[in-house]
């Protein structure tokens, strides 16, 4: 879970870390202020196999490209990436072209949440079969 | 269907009886007398109608100046500047990390240039300005000034308010730059320069705000803002200020949040213990320092993405609460804001909104009309003495800065916000729109913030360091180098530099260098 750009409104990072952590997930949280290159460092170092975002100031289009290029030139592509926050639906299309898995917007429930992930972070066998779910 | 039990508590978690009865009730102080828990002024709106000052500012200094004067002609009373992020961070809107936040969420200013473009045509000697501004506070205001002097308006005229409350950043809203102390250092250099030159000017505005936002309960909102007062209070004392010298102008600036009654309970609890405080823990004599003066904003974070026709509704109740619960200014948010900034119809509405109460409801006729209702009454005291005891907690760990240091507000606050979103989860507090009584989408206008004012704010910044004199500009950040390493008060040197064109992102380097920068540790 990561907070990038100058945005320091963390209440729903922190709100959804603990979340998945009461899911029984190991959460990794960045803290504020994380450039693309330092949140990728950190989704390496801990080998993780979801990064959130959470971004609610705007610069998503600046941000999450970044981020997707970093993990391409770090053969990192099977990493999925998510991003929370007040995203406007045709930035999220846009977001979800460049290979986001999931883009939820405000009023996402935490269930929805949990469950997207479980369905893409864990092996194969594992996820049930669940298809991606896109909570507006 | 799934069934939910229906509990009856506060927003907060407070429960709530039945009925309250004659019981609970003892007797009341008039408005205007100590401590105030009915309302600062003997005639509260009869005499004078609340401000209302919508919080606005996007893109360049040269579009969110068109606003100001829209604003204006729509009959709003007062400005209320909003930054954006780099601003906000003291970096220029040419700062590599300033890359997609220029102009985003308020706007952009990075030089004293910005700064003449954003009051462009606005006499500072009438309007009154509010600036959102904490950690390069001093700068902004220094520029302010500047203008100021610029228009030919004496200081001793200025009205309005600088938010400069650093405290509520390490707690909620982060958008710290310098470590706490020394950021208190800056704080009580513009408390100290402003009772001297300034006196009409509010160099703070204590706020609950951004902690209510990151997801505390009202009694921790109220508590911790106020422990924030106490902590400015006891550091303008340790500089050398009389109480009474600076306490009139400290301001204070809450959330108006959906749960009515605790709302108004909050405001009038708030006034009672900060008078209280003011008498008593620090001898204060002037009647003006034992009188909480607040702004109140609508909450931002109750505002709905489903439904957002729905979000008018709910800032017309919060708004409600602020005028019942005696709030000298309020802005109230527009309902496409939890998508972006508003569009101009939606700050209209807004805007309206707050007429109609004005002019048309009757609230603003008889003061503290629900002075005396049992249930008011008890839940005013409760809130009183929950908040007493917080203030009681961080006064026992040594004060705000040890409290912050050891992550405690910030965790009560993540408890709370955890515990409220399980709440909603679960069904258990409703959210129309969201959690119940769901619906297909209905299409609004938004505001588009684009690149081409980030690339407008660049272009300017290369022809100033182009245009001023570079060996002034050098020289004025050197003296303010060697004030930051001393202890002399910080705010002329600031002055001087800005009146250089030294840029925000150059001052708040060369105090960087100076103080070094802060990094919390996350509290989950």
């Amino acid at each position: 879970m990561a907070k990038p750009g100058l945005d320091g409104h963390d209440r729903g990072a922190k709100v959804i870390a603990r979340a998945l952590r009461d899911a029984g997930m190991e959460v990794i949280y960045t803290g504020l202020r994380q450039t693309p290159e330092m949140i990728v460092n950190a989704a390496l170092q801990e080998d993780v196999q979801v990064i959130g975002l959470s971004i609610l100031s705007g610069a998503h289009n600046a941000i999450v490209p970044r981020v997707m290029e970093l993990l391409r030139e770090k053969d990192m592509a099977d990493v999925k990436v998510i991003v929370g926050g007040i995203v406007p639906d045709e930035d999220a299309e846009t977001l979800k072209q460049q290979g986001v898995a999931a883009v939820f917007q405000p009023g996402a429930s935490l269930e929805a949440i949990v469950s997207f992930i479980r369905s893409v972070g864990l092996p194969a066998s594992h996820t049930g079969g669940k298809p991606p779910v896109i909570d507006h | 269907m799934k069934t939910v039990e229906r509990r009856f508590t506060t927003i907060s978690g407070v429960p709530i009886e039945p009925v309250y009865g004659p019981e609970d009730s003892r007797p009341l102080e008039a408005a205007g007398e100590f401590p105030y828990t009915r309302g600062i002024h003997r005639e509260m709106y009869r005499g004078r109608l609340w401000t209302m000052r919508q919080f606005s500012g996007f893109a360049t200094p040269e579009e969110t100046n068109r606003r100001y004067h829209y604003l204006l002609q729509q009959g709003q009373a007062g400005l209320s500047v909003a930054f954006d992020l780099p601003t906000l961070m003291g970096y220029d809107a040419d700062h590599p990390l300033s890359a997609g936040e220029v102009g985003k969420c308020g706007a952009s200013v990075s030089s004293l240039e910005d700064m003449e473009i954003l009051f462009r045509g606005i006499p500072l000697g009438e309007v009154t300005v509010s600036m959102t501004i904490n950690s390069p506070a001093a700068v902004l205001w220094a520029m302010y000034l500047a203008v100021a002097e610029q228009q030919g308006v004496d200081w001793q005229r200025l009205s309005g308010t600088l938010q400069n409350d650093i405290l509520k950043e390490y707690i909620a809203q982060k958008e710290y730059i310098f470590p706490p102390r020394q950021s208190m250092r800056l704080v009580t250099d513009t408390i100290e320069f402003g009772a001297r030159h300034t006196p009409k000017f509010n160099p703070i505005s204590i706020s609950g705000y951004h902690i209510r936002e990151a997801g505390s309960t009202a009694v921790q909102e109220l508590a911790f803002t106020l422990r924030d007062g106490i902590e400015y209070v006891d550091w303008a004392i340790e500089r050398g200020l009389a109480i009474d010298e600076f306490a009139p102008r400290l301001s204070f600036f809450f959330n108006a949040h959906s749960d009515f009654f605790e709302e108004i309970a909050k405001y009038r609890a708030a006034r009672k213990i900060w008078a209280t405080v003011m008498k008593e823990r620090y001898g204060a004599g002037s009647e003006r320092s034992l009188k909480l003066r607040f702004h109140a904003q609508t909450a931002g974070c109750s505002l709905t993405w489903q439904q957002p026709y729905n979000n008018v509704v709910r800032t017309t109740l919060q708004a409600m609460a602020a005028v019942l619960g005696g709030a000298q200014s309020l802005h109230t948010n527009s309902l496409d804001e939890a998508y972006g900034l508003p569009g101009e119809h939606a700050v209209t509405l807004a805007l309206r909104t707050q007429q109609v109460l004005a002019f048309e409801s009757g609230l603003a006729g008889a003061v503290d009309p629900l002075g005396g209702s049992y249930f008011l009454e008890e839940l005013t005291r409760e809130t009183e003495a929950a908040a007493n005891c917080y203030i009681q907690r961080i006064d026992e760990m040594g004060g705000m800065i040890p409290a912050i240091e050891a992550g405690f507000p910030q965790t009560e606050i993540a408890a709370a916000s955890y515990r409220y979103q399980r709440e909603v989860e679960a069904g258990e507090r409703v959210v129309v729109g969201v959690n119940r009584f769901q619906s297909d989408g209905q299409p609004i206008e938004l505001l588009q913030i684009d690149e081409t004012s980030a690339r407008h704010q660049e272009a300017k910044l290369t022809a100033l360091r182009a245009r001023r004199d570079n060996g002034k500009a050098g020289r004025a950040l050197d003296h303010l180098k060697r004030a930051a390493e001393g202890t002399e008060n910080t705010m002329p040197c600031l002055l001087d530099a800005v009146r250089a064109y030294a840029t925000l992102g150059e001052i708040c380097d060369a105090l960087r260098e100076v103080f070094g920068t802060y990094k919390e540790t996350a509290h989950l």
